[in-house]
């Protein structure tokens, strides 16, 4: 298996009310051990994945937001955010958490993978995915 | 053209496992071929032999059971989903000390590399659900 594929992992769920959410970022953990790369898109409710400062002890689930923020420990390079979902939300890019991105073999880091991108470009990402997981 | 399905919805509730169903006979019809089948979130459900649909009604777990043994398909269970869903194999109910099992003839119970495996060595990858 040394084919490398462009991996797009499509949420489109609030983070709770459905399991969704949490079963896709399983599927994201995994496939950080088959090399591919690896990109994720947030849109409609997917947005609400990424927001600052969940709490979740009021309806007795487990948190599962602080995961996001380790994802580029896994091999994750790009999390789009389209903006249109954003603002028809009322949330702006500082609602959201940021996520840091290291390579540990070449010490090239990223300060925040998490980007807001417009229609278009959401189109233009999809398209280029040679796989849409969709969640 | 070599696919692999995806299922993320439970039968009979959802249109979905009907929808990959139909879907995956026609394009083996066709004389495509279907690397896997992968049953994630409430698609496990696909997967339990103690499914009892009215008798005017399809089973859709008979279903796939009959089209994996026409094409030799691998049916494949998601095992965290279906830990959570109660979707027991022979090996499950031993680790987890379960008293009975539930899967269905023809589906395996495996992890979810097999889907990102799947993913890797088909041409399409198409998943049904909402």
């Amino acid at each position: 298996m040394s084919e490398t594929k462009n991996f797009m992992f499509l949420n489109r769920r609030a983070p709770y009310g459905t399991i969704y959410a949490w079963e896709s970022l399983e599927v994201v953990l995994i496939s950080a051990a088959f090399e591919q790369n690896v990109s994720l898109m947030f849109a409609d409710d997917g947005v609400y994945e990424l927001t600052k400062g969940q709490d979740t002890a009021g309806i007795g689930m487990k948190n599962f937001s602080p995961t996001y923020r380790t994802l580029g420990d896994y091999e994750v390079r790009h999390m789009y955010v389209d903006k249109a979902s954003l603002e028809a939300r009322g949330l702006t890019a500082d609602d959201l958490v940021q996520v840091e991105w290291e390579d540990w073999e070449t010490e090239e880091s990223v300060d925040n993978i998490v980007e807001v991108v417009d229609s278009e470009k959401v189109a233009e990402l999809l398209a280029e995915s040679d796989v849409v997981f969709s969640f | 053209m070599k696919f692999s399905i995806q299922v993320n919805e439970g039968p009979y509730q959802h249109q979905a496992s009907d929808s990959a169903y139909q879907f995956t006979k026609a394009a083996l019809e066709k004389g495509h071929e279907c690397f896997r089948v992968f049953f994630y979130h409430d698609g496990v459900l696909n997967g339990t032999r103690l499914t009892t649909p009215p008798q005017d009604d399809r089973n859709i777990v008979n279903n796939w059971t009959e089209l994996a043994e026409k094409y030799d398909l691998d049916l494949v269970v998601c095992v965290a989903a279906a830990q959570r869903r109660g979707i027991v194999d022979e090996g499950e109910a031993e680790r987890n000390g379960k008293d009975a099992t539930n899967i269905a003839p023809r589906f395996r119970i495996s992890g979810l590399g097999q889907l990102v495996e799947a993913a890797i060595q088909s041409d399409r990858l198409v998943v049904f659900g909402d």
